[in-house]
């Protein structure tokens, strides 16, 4: 199965607070590939997906952070109109379900990947997995 | 196990006697000795002698928290300092401090009813006990050493604080019984773990004491599982003696009060009139054989209630229940009276959520607000909002049908709340009422 991890921490809504957190992986020269931030009301959630995983957990969780890893698929994605489009539809054609995603741009202008979360990962892998897209693998961009 | 089985099973109808003639001689010693006394009896119009039965103390008026500070420090001595062999003062978490006088006698029996209590739950000599808390002026830490010291166990004297040290010992000495407040042992436990990477499970401990603050029995059962001990409830207050008033057997079914020495009363806090056998109400205690500072009918805004029936482990003195609140902890929102422990118990209801929380009071618009802080746990995250913002309805709900108000619950983050390593501080009012 090619999945990849995506870092994920609970944030209060406060002035601040992505700061400490994206310090925290600076401070460990962690190179931050994607990164998406849901807020509700008086709470949020910071997802990034970084080149350094492992350590990012760690450090995380050394700091007292609320953080998990949390699987998700990548596909590539073509530059191009309706390229996002297609991913979704395919995805969605599938009736599996995203849960929440972000974009890593791998090479400026020429490849990015859509990462998107789902409920049940296995089953989504097994549905799309012989599709004829390109997956992200974390072979591709770990660096630890 | 008993440390003194014959008083411990003592029939009924002859503790009744023993505390009779003890009181007779404490109202009188007390009435002798202490201003305060006097002129209190004078006003209610009563002498020593009209104590003639144990009911007839109910004409006897009330000692306060108040009263003890106004003749602070020594105004309720009952014996030259000279008689006095060691000094306590209560934590002086809801204002001016309260001093006791203990003098040589009063120690002894502050040994006695500590051997009582720990022997209770199980220790012996063979035990070593790591005693973390505080050692000083409170009474908390040289309570549990005293009675630790009678019975022989091997003492480590560790006091509160220092936590990474706590466990160094805990695990480098083998200790078997821990004494400390609840929340520090739920905070030991934690630390261990998360900082340490110690499993408290490993270590060599079999029970634990916790008392000097509110606790819940979900909180009981949380520090029993985390540690894998047993956890008993120990009460007593520096007005009275310290740790040592009453204390759990190893059935954990309410506290012994070791009524040879204490006579409990529970009233009801708003009119002060004895309450029948069972109901909730504020305990009222009578020291029946303290010489320092004898404390006649204290109100100790301790809201309980005795149990009845007989105690499977043979002990015929009274049981009460864990202490369900205090009559000063008491919050009035929109008039409805709420004690933190519910909240607490709503909050564990909830699977999951680590008993870390906080109660902030507000007044945004003339109507009482509650919000609830709850830090988020490593166990239960879960990075989809929308599961978040499920447990936080969750918890709302729970609240809300615990106490009957609305309540705001804010999932914080981990560790952001403050950790106490004496008496946690739950509630946060910011009302400016008063």
């Amino acid at each position: 199965m090619d999945y990849v991890e995506i870092i994920s921490i609970f944030a209060e809504n406060k002035p601040g607070k992505l700061e400490k957190i994206t310090e925290v992986l600076a401070k460990e020269n962690i190179n931050i590939l994607g990164f998406s931030i849901i807020s509700v009301k008086d709470f949020g959630v910071i997802k990034f997906l970084v080149d350094m995983p492992e350590k990012a957990y760690q450090k995380f969780k050394e700091k007292g952070f609320t953080v998990a890893k949390i699987p998700a698929i990548g596909i590539e994605l073509e530059d191009r109109p309706g390229g996002l489009y297609e991913v979704v539809k395919l995805i969605s054609s599938k009736g599996v379900n995203i849960e929440s995603a972000l974009v890593y741009v791998a090479e400026t202008r020429k490849k990015a990947y859509f990462v998107f979360e789902v409920d049940e990962l296995e089953k989504a892998w097994e549905l799309l997995k012989n599709e004829k897209v390109k997956f992200l693998k974390s072979s591709n961009f770990v660096n630890e | 196990m008993f440390w003194n089985k014959e008083i411990e099973t003592i029939p009924e109808e002859k503790l009744k006697d023993i505390q009779l003639e003890r009181l007779k001689k404490v109202v009188q010693y007390a009435y002798e000795r202490v201003p305060y006394y006097r002129k209190k009896f004078e006003e209610a119009g009563i002498k020593p002698e009209d104590i003639k039965t144990l009911e007839d103390i109910k004409y006897i008026p009330f000692t306060s928290k108040a009263d003890l500070r106004e003749v602070y420090p020594f105004g309720m001595f009952a014996v030259p300092l000279s008689e006095i062999v060691e000094i306590h003062s209560s934590s002086g978490t809801t204002g001016k401090p309260v001093v006791m006088g203990y003098t040589r006698e009063d120690i002894e029996v502050w040994k006695e009813v500590m051997a009582r209590s720990l022997t209770m739950m199980g220790v012996t000599k063979e035990d070593i006990i790591q005693i973390a808390y505080g050692y000083g002026v409170f009474t908390g830490g040289l309570g549990f050493h005293y009675g630790a010291l009678t019975i022989g166990a091997t003492i480590v004297p560790s006091s509160a604080g220092n936590t990474r040290r706590q466990i160094e010992l805990m695990r480098d000495f083998g200790t078997t019984v821990l004494a400390c407040t609840p929340s520090y042992a739920l905070y030991l436990a934690e630390y261990a773990k998360d900082e340490m990477g110690i499993d408290p499970r490993t270590l060599k401990l079999k029970a634990g004491s916790f008392g000097a603050e509110m606790w819940t029995e979900e909180m009981r059962r949380e520090i029993e599982k985390r540690f894998g001990i047993k956890a008993y409830n120990v009460y007593g207050l520096t007005e009275i003696i310290g740790p040592g008033v009453a204390h759990e057997c190893e059935a954990q079914e309410g506290l012994h009060i070791w009524e040879d020495h204490f006579l409990p009363e529970i009233i009801d806090p708003e009119t002060g009139e004895p309450l029948p056998e069972g109901e909730r109400g504020e305990l009222v205690l009578t020291t029946l054989t303290k010489k320092g500072v004898p404390m006649i009918r204290f109100r100790t805004r301790d809201i309980t209630a005795f149990i009845s029936g007989k105690c499977s482990c043979g002990r015929t003195s009274r049981r009460i229940e864990r202490i369900r609140g205090r009559t000063d902890d008491m919050i009035k929102v929109r008039g409805v009276m709420i004690f933190p422990y519910q909240i607490e118990k709503a909050i564990l209801e909830v699977q999951g959520v680590e008993p870390h929380y906080q109660i902030i009071l507000t007044r945004p618009h003339y109507l009482d607000e509650i919000e609830i802080q709850v830090e988020m746990s490593k166990e239960i995250f879960s990075d989809e909002v929308r599961k978040i913002e499920e447990l936080k309805k969750r918890l709302e709900k729970r609240i809300e049908e615990t106490i009957g108000v609305r309540v705001k619950v804010t999932l914080v983050e981990s560790k952001s709340l403050p950790r106490s390593e004496g008496k946690a501080k739950r509630v946060i009012d910011k009302r400016g009422l008063k």
